[in-house]
């Protein structure tokens, strides 16, 4: 099989693509992840994400984060077109730190939450959601 | 201003003082993204609550920044804790600067 000159800088070209466009999408939700901690280190455990395995609809998907001793807690969707989903803050009548909210998932993609506890430490919790039709237009 | 905006909370009449109650809450809105495109390939600006926020008798339980990826109609459980009888305020912030507010009374018993 032969590769002319077009095919040889078209294959490039798609490569090249492939490789910077996962870059961008974490480098956006690693932006994210950086303002809220502050650059700080980020642990694991003590936070728990429940997120459906498959989601038929990614219009809607339950999710559930608790983490208790949090103050706040930050949801992210990575493969998102915006990252962000939810920030909660939790105040002194919070009986729990845990909250449970619906989100919009674009595709296949791992949900993270991060936690800020009392004490001023991180922690996170991802979860893969596979996602059967987006749900961010298109 | 969005129209047909309804917040819809369920919070318990009775409690026992300091007990957890879970909280319930719905608001319809469209929650347009920013991201979707109407027939003509224009993009449909966004238009969605971004903030949250309950309180009881001045005390904040959560406070919640939403953003584009929070579902149509954001629905949101909490658990809170009622030291004393008081009113539980739930308020929701547009991006067009509405605000919509909503509360419920509970009694210790």
């Amino acid at each position: 099989m032969d590769f002319s000159r077009r095919d040889t800088l078209g294959l490039a070209l798609g490569a090249a693509a492939l490789t910077v466009l996962p870059f961008r999408v974490s480098a956006s939700s690693d932006a994210a992840i950086e303002e809220f901690t502050g650059g700080a280190a980020v642990g694991e455990g003590g936070i728990t994400l429940t997120a459906p395995e498959i989601a038929e609809n990614g219009n809607t998907v339950p999710i559930e984060v608790s983490a208790p001793g949090a103050v706040s807690i930050m949801v992210l969707a990575a493969g998102n077109p915006t990252p962000g989903v939810a920030t909660f803050n939790f105040g002194p009548l919070a009986a729990s730190q845990a909250a449970a909210t619906r989100i919009r998932l674009a595709g296949t993609q791992d949900v993270m939450a991060l936690a800020k506890m009392a004490d001023g430490s991180f922690v996170k919790a991802s979860s893969t959601v596979k996602v059967t039709i987006g749900g961010c237009g298109g | 201003m969005a129209s047909g905006v309804k917040p819809r909370v369920k919070v318990p009449k009775k409690a026992a003082a300091g007990e957890a109650i879970t909280i319930k809450t719905l608001i319809s809105h469209k929650m347009e993204s920013g991201q979707r495109k109407d027939k003509e390939g224009n993009l449909i600006p966004r238009s969605i609550i971004n903030r949250f926020t309950c309180e009881f008798n001045g005390q904040s339980v959560v406070d919640v920044k939403m953003e584009s990826a929070i579902s149509t109609n954001p629905y949101f459980q909490f658990e809170a804790t009622v030291p004393e009888a008081g009113d539980f305020v739930f308020t929701w912030y547009d991006d067009d600067g509405s605000v919509y507010d909503t509360k419920k009374s509970v009694a210790i018993g």
